[in-house]
């Protein structure tokens, strides 16, 4: 525990809050380009988050500090998930601060902040926003810890950065669980992301928003942190999947080298899921709101079959 | 891991197996039912050929055969026919209730786990952990049948059913006799021509393939 290991922490989450932006903007770019348009510059987040500091922030009259102050915690909350998850190395001093069961839990608390905001001016959107995302949430959430819970069955810990070592270095092999938790995993990133199944991130109709509906009432830095963090989420989810699903290339040792040379991996992973999302994105259609539930009821299932053929045929 | 790795893929296939299995119980389109039963005939004639280049018993290398034949080609060839001349090729049925049939679904896996245990303690075959695969796929087919009205995904789940049966008969013992698998495969056969017809006399009496009206008994027609 020295202090090089610490700075090499705090270069990571810096890291991984600067890319966040660029990799939103990736899936945006393939996801433009599969469609036939025209894409924008995958640098267009960094834009949209620097005009918006630069505006003055309006705020309703009625908005209590609870408004003010939650784009500021959802922020703070996805920050510190970043440093949890080992995205560039296992070692690094902050994975062990918490378990994935926490970061479950972190990953909640940014939900609720974000609903309480929604909810906190009293418009019809906000309301019926924050009523879709803790519907959507309340049913992902399960599904995401199955499919933790498969992996801790696996590695027996239920820390990230041992269970990412463990997958790393075991015999490889095929596993049913695996592949299966890897489907249901995909199945919540794309809800807890509002991404197209669920919803579409690019839409501004009134009737099937979830993300755009929470926002609603914020502007200016306010709003730039809230899209920031939303980028964020979706880097972490990233990043998450890889922990669990591709661990190999991560550093296992503390030295700056070695993250140095995880660091290409990382980028190569990130380009290829970016290209993935932005394809099934692509190729499904958006569900109905009512159908979200028997969307995650599908995610769930496959955990939990990932979870019985674990436990069945020990793969 | 130490399994070899015949032994995974054959273990991928039996989850592959109870996926479908699943997939058929939240499916609403029929011929991607149908469709659905021919993938798990696939995986089924699959798994018995690799368990027969495995064991180098050369009577399962006529049952996949038997299984290709029938359970990929005929059967789906059959119901397809059917369902376009019944006219119903595009027709969806409405389920009740998908995430709860899911759940109940999911309890059935634990059941029939839990029921296969002392078989697989029992059996000597190297397959002998996927047997409780094939006990739930028996009874998801069964659960299939209760849940849904129309004749003709009732028949798709009876067929899905022989599918897990036999999946059970070839993981516990290699598969059964010669003449007993013969004789399955006809009756099968059989029975799909019969109902065949059936279903003709059904929609012919009722204007419709929905089972409910079997149950109610009127004197006076």
């Amino acid at each position: 525990m020295n202090v090089t290991t610490w700075i090499l922490q705090v270069l990571e989450v810096l890291a991984a809050v600067a890319a966040a932006p660029l990799f939103l903007g990736w899936v945006n770019q393939c996801r433009a380009w599969l469609q036939n348009r025209r894409a924008p510059s995958v640098l267009q987040p960094y834009r949209n988050i620097r005009k918006l500091f630069h505006k003055d922030a309006v705020i309703a009259n009625n908005a209590s500090p609870l408004f003010r102050l939650a784009p500021y915690i959802v922020f703070g909350t996805m920050v510190t998930a970043a440093a949890i998850i080992p995205s560039l190395g296992t070692r690094l001093p902050f994975t062990r601060a918490a378990d994935a069961i926490a970061l479950v839990g972190l990953l909640a608390t940014a939900r609720v902040f974000v609903s309480l905001a929604a909810m906190d001016i009293g418009t019809a959107f906000g309301t019926l926003g924050a009523r879709r995302e803790m519907m959507v949430g309340f049913l992902a959430e399960p599904a995401l810890l199955m499919v933790i819970f498969v992996a801790s069955l696996i590695s027996a810990t239920t820390a990230l950065p041992d269970i990412s070592e463990r997958l790393a270095t075991q015999a490889l092999g095929l596993y049913p669980s695996l592949a299966f938790t890897a489907v249901a995993f995909t199945m919540v990133l794309l809800a807890e992301n509002a991404r197209i199944p669920v919803d579409n991130p690019s839409t501004h109709l009134e009737l099937t928003m979830i993300h755009e509906a929470l926002l609603l009432e914020y502007s200016a830095r306010h709003l730039a942190l809230m899209e920031w963090a939303a980028a964020l989420k979706l880097f972490n989810y990233a990043c998450i999947g890889f922990a669990l699903f591709v661990p190999w290339g991560a550093a296992m040792q503390q030295t700056p080298l070695a993250l140095a040379a995880a660091a290409p991996a990382l980028i190569l992973k990130l380009v290829i899921a970016g290209a993935g999302l932005a394809f099934i994105e692509t190729i499904s259609a958006k569900l109905r709101v009512f159908r979200a539930p028997e969307f995650l009821a599908t995610a769930f299932l496959f955990a939990v079959l990932g979870l019985l053929v674990h436990l069945l045929l020990g793969a | 891991m130490s399994l070899p790795f015949d032994l995974q893929i054959l273990n991928a296939l039996a989850a592959l197996l109870l996926l479908v299995s699943f997939a058929m119980l939240s499916q609403r389109r029929i011929v991607t039912l149908v469709n659905l039963l021919a993938f798990q005939g696939a995986l089924l004639c699959a798994a018995t050929l690799l368990l027969a280049w495995r064991t180098r018993d050369n009577h399962l290398y006529v049952s996949a055969g038997l299984t290709l034949a029938l359970k990929v080609i005929v059967l789906p060839w059959l119901l397809h026919r059917l369902i376009k001349r019944l006219d119903v090729y595009w027709d969806t049925e409405s389920l009740l209730n998908v995430a709860g049939t899911m759940l109940i679904g999911l309890l059935i896996v634990v059941f029939s786990f839990g029921l296969a245990q002392p078989i697989s303690a029992l059996a000597s075959t190297a397959t002998r952990s996927s047997i409780g695969i094939a006990v739930a796929v028996v009874l998801l087919a069964f659960f299939m049948m209760i849940t849904r009205r129309k004749a003709t995904s009732q028949v798709v789940g009876f067929l899905s059913m022989e599918n897990g049966l036999f999946f059970g008969a070839m993981s516990a013992t290699y598969g059964m006799p010669m003449i007993v698998e013969f004789g399955v495969a006809l009756d099968v056969l059989v029975a799909m021509l019969v109902l065949g017809v059936f279903f003709f006399q059904i929609r012919e009496q009722f204007d419709s393939l929905d089972l409910q009206h079997l149950e109610a008994l009127r004197e006076d027609r």
